[in-house]
């Protein structure tokens, strides 16, 4: 008998069908992937079998039950339970405490806390109930929501992107923590776009595009790029660079930087070094919220800096504002598309004034250049195969991917010397990444430097000539790819400086 | 199964309502006009006639209708550039005030030998300086302090009202005006000529027009009014740009005082021709309809200031041949702006007549 089973799920929003009747079943004691690319409709699906979501139509079974689920705390009554991307968790609590709010027969909190370490203890997740949430780390902070689900024992465990904040090690250990439950009978529901993973890890996929459900396949029997295909619809071309070592001028040197943003719960940058040539892709790998945020705001002139910590092509630049860098030749690719790197309401043409109006002849005497801004626009939809109908569209209406390759086309576009680039595919589809790879190797072989920002570790490999790791505000030497590896590289990001060293000298 | 009325979130911002919701809000406005002068036992229709039509049929009452919509649309251009950049001057009065204390102290100060041609164009220049520097304040207190400039700006209008009740009932008292609180006659060149004879339109109309186009242009084109877009609609977005926030805020400000000032002193300059505690006659608010009324767009506020006018001027006509109370213009100012705000939920959302879709299971 299936655990879950789903027939004919539909759930429309204005505008969109974000599910299409979809069928679905897990079966007890399987891991089961759900793949697709962003907007496939994956996160729809799950809020819908946690009651978070409404579907407009088709039935769900639960045990071989028909079940409404109407409420998070309906879905938690019948043994589901659930870890978001997104922590919900009160920081200023303790770790007993968080867990206490959401059972219903807590207890004494003497007695809770005993409870949380034996379920810590059986499933080897470490955790300290008297601890207060906010000194924990990302990781830390994971144990305690998975925890907090299986003191309810449940039978089906929801997990959203659980890796993403995760160094390959604290993603080690998270599986087997599933794979026990998996032993123990407990059926868990996967989503993640890291196919490698899902590889490891799951019994069976299901794949969904565009809201329906277009396949299912065994990922053991599959290879990441098959996968990907499917997730795509197409084949897809990985483009492919060889480790380089740069011998071109240093285009950009950070030499004791250190940021004071002032910002709430920012991580502060201390006293980072290093430097990028011409001709070299440079990465700054880490987990989130490691102090990746600052470094980008530092390095585009939004927050200055001493000025002779950060020199463009040799002239010191820390105090200088982000129109006056991009004069030196930089161009940035920040995190956030929506609102940062592009203004929803705006028209594509007037989002290439945006970083366009002081370097790039689209302003003249205080006049918009409005043809000129058209016709760049059209050219780099033209270049990225941006999916738009023209460069009046707003860039609010295009899709995360397709908005990411407009804003890496306009930055790319303005040939700069130093290019700095965050999250380049983060949420983007596999074609679309393998286009902004493909254009970030070009321009580094044109002769420029690019600084890449990722937490995506096989991205750094594929792209980099060489790796720094940001932990905690401070960063790593950097490293080359060719004498590096993933172990070394997660040790860092987990902050293990010295064992890193050590692994390196063995 | 129970009837539903349900707002649904349009997937993109219906530019058709955009221009449509002031139109709908009009028409709702003087449907509802029409029947509270029912219910206060007018016929309908004849009166709408001599609040509507009746100020604006002789050439002489279109003078006035433009005489009234000079300074709404002076102020109304000024404030639509900071409410752009979510920057929210509330004190145009208070600027507009200080602008025509300025002008008129001027003139006051250098009439005594009739003055010259000289003498207006000084006016104007010291009423435009005195509505920025008015406007300063707020932004010095915003950009240093972090003062949220709603509040400054507002209370800085109570302090202009008393400063100019205070300077003609004392200083600047006319000596020969048997103790009235308002100052001299200005001179003749301290005054606006008239455009059109027999009437009291002045040239503070076309000046008014011809800024209106320039804002017009500046806004869609100019580099400024793109950076005022985007810092308005994405404040992170400008950051990244590299456009100076600090500077945009004293700019709106500046900016929206100086066209208040300079209303100011078209006012004493024109239909008033001195100084008296009547000159605050609520522009600088009223200014705050029009602006939202024309979508904060330069041919929406002189639309805008246009129908703001008549209300006034419909006010007046029904109070002399109506005998209704004055007070029937702000009603029909504040129906307007109220049915204004609700029509707008038409821009975002759409109505679904019907009945509910059952929940599946």
């Amino acid at each position: 008998m299936d655990r879950l089973k789903l027939e004919g799920i539909t759930k429309e929003f204005p505008g969109t069908l974000a599910n299409d009747r979809v069928d679905l079943s897990v079966v007890p004691g399987e891991i089961h992937a759900l793949l697709g690319q962003n907007g496939a409709g994956k996160s729809t699906l799950v809020k819908m079998i946690y009651g978070v979501l409404a579907p407009d139509a088709g039935r769900m079974f639960w045990e071989g039950q028909e079940t409404t689920i109407a409420s998070p705390a309906q879905a938690r009554r019948l043994g589901i339970g659930m870890v978001f991307q997104h922590f919900s968790l009160f920081e200023s609590l303790t770790v007993a405490e968080n867990v206490a709010l959401v059972l219903r027969d807590a207890g004494s909190m003497d007695d809770l806390s005993r409870r949380i370490v034996e379920v810590g203890d059986r499933y080897g997740l470490s955790l300290d109930p008297r601890r207060h949430v906010h000194d924990l780390s990302v990781g830390e902070r994971q144990r305690v929501e998975i925890a907090r689900c299986l003191m309810r024992e449940p039978r089906l465990l929801i997990m959203d992107e659980p890796t993403s904040v995760l160094t390959p090690q604290e993603a080690d250990r998270l599986f087997m923590t599933l794979r026990q439950l998996k032993a123990e009978g407990c059926s868990i529901l996967y989503i993640s776009h890291k196919l490698a993973e899902i590889q490891a890890l799951c019994d069976r996929a299901t794949i969904l595009r565009g809201g329906r459900v277009v396949g299912a396949c065994d990922p053991a029997r599959e290879s990441p790029r098959s996968m990907a295909e499917m997730m795509i619809g197409q084949e897809l071309s990985q483009p492919h660079r060889e480790p380089v070592e740069a011998t071109g001028p240093v285009r950009l040197e950070v030499d004791g930087l250190s940021t004071a943003t002032g910002a709430p719960f920012a991580t502060e940058i201390r006293d980072a070094r290093f430097s990028v040539r011409a001709g070299e892709i440079f990465g700054i790998a880490g987990v989130a919220g490691s102090g990746q945020a600052e470094l980008l705001l530092a390095l585009s002139g939004e927050v200055r800096v001493a000025p002779a910590s950060l020199k463009i092509d040799g002239k010191p630049a820390g105090g200088l504002g982000p129109a006056e860098r991009r004069a030196l030749g930089l161009a940035l690719v920040p995190e956030e598309r929506l609102g940062r790197g592009a203004v929803p309401a705006l028209s594509l043409a007037d989002n290439t004034v945006l970083t366009g109006w002081k370097t790039r002849g689209l302003v003249r005497g205080g006049w918009v250049e409005g043809a000129k801004a058209t016709a760049l626009a059209a050219a780099i939809i033209k270049r990225l195969g941006v999916k738009a109908r023209g460069p009046a569209d707003e860039a609010g209406s295009l899709s995360g991917g397709n908005l990411q390759k407009f804003i890496v086309g306009r930055e790319i576009s303005a040939e700069p010397r130093l290019l700095v680039v965050a999250q380049p595919t983060w949420g983007v589809d596999a074609g679309a990444a393998a286009a902004i790879h493909r254009e970030l190797i070009g321009l580094a072989e044109r002769g420029a430097a690019v600084l890449v920002i990722s937490q995506d570790l096989d991205e750094l490999f594929l792209l980099c000539d060489r790796l720094a790791v940001l932990y905690h505000g401070r960063l790593s030497p950097p490293r080359r790819t060719a004498d590096t590896n993933v172990e070394q590289i997660g040790l860092l990001m987990g902050g293990m400086f010295e064992a890193a060293e050590n692994a390196d000298a063995a | 199964m129970p009837l539903d009325l349900r707002l649904e979130q349009r997937p993109q911002a219906s530019a058709a309502w955009r221009y449509g919701a002031p139109l709908l809000a009009i028409a709702i406005t003087l449907c509802a006009g029409a029947a509270l002068f029912a219910v206060l036992g007018y016929p309908p229709a004849h009166s709408l006639k001599v609040f509507f039509i009746d100020p604006v049929s002789s050439v002489e009452g279109l003078a006035e209708l433009a005489l009234k919509a000079t300074p709404l649309m002076l102020c109304a251009v000024g404030l639509s550039i900071g409410f752009r950049a979510n920057v929210w001057n509330i004190g145009a009065e208070g600027q507009f005030v200080i602008g025509a204390l300025a002008g008129g102290g001027l003139c006051l100060a250098l009439q005594g030998d009739g003055g010259g041609w000289w003498l207006l164009p000084l006016m104007v220049v010291a009423g435009v300086l005195g509505g920025m520097a008015w406007a300063a304040i707020p932004a010095f207190l915003r950009t240093r302090f972090n003062a949220n400039e709603i509040l400054v700006s507002l209370m800085l209008t109570y302090v202009a009202v008393l400063l100019l009740q205070f300077l003609v009932h004392g200083p600047w008292k006319d000596p020969a005006g048997f103790n009235f609180p308002q100052s001299e006659m200005f001179a003749e060149g301290g005054l606006l000529p008239v455009l059109v004879e027999g009437t009291r339109l002045n040239l503070g109309t076309l000046v008014a027009l011809a800024i209106l186009g320039l804002a017009w242009a500046v806004l869609t084109r100019g580099l400024f009014g793109f950076q005022i877009r985007v810092i308005g609609q994405a404040p992170l977005a400008a950051a990244y740009a590299g456009f100076d926030q600090r500077r945009m805020i004293w700019a709106s400000l500046l900016l929206s005082g100086a066209l208040a000032g300079l209303a100011g002193v078209f006012e004493i300059a024109g239909p008033v021709g001195q100084l008296t505690p009547a000159i605050p006659q609520n522009y600088g608010f009223t200014a705050i309809i029009v602006a939202f009324l024309g979508r904060l767009h330069p041919v929406g506020i002189l639309l805008g200031s246009l129908v703001i006018a008549l209300s006034y001027l419909g006010g007046e006509s029904a109070q002399i041949l109506l005998r209704l109370p004055v007070a029937v213009a702000g009603v029909f100012q504040g129906m307007l702006l109220f049915f204004l705000l609700a029509c707008d939920v038409l821009i975002r959302y759409r109505i679904r007549l019907g009945h509910s879709v059952r929940r599946a299971v």
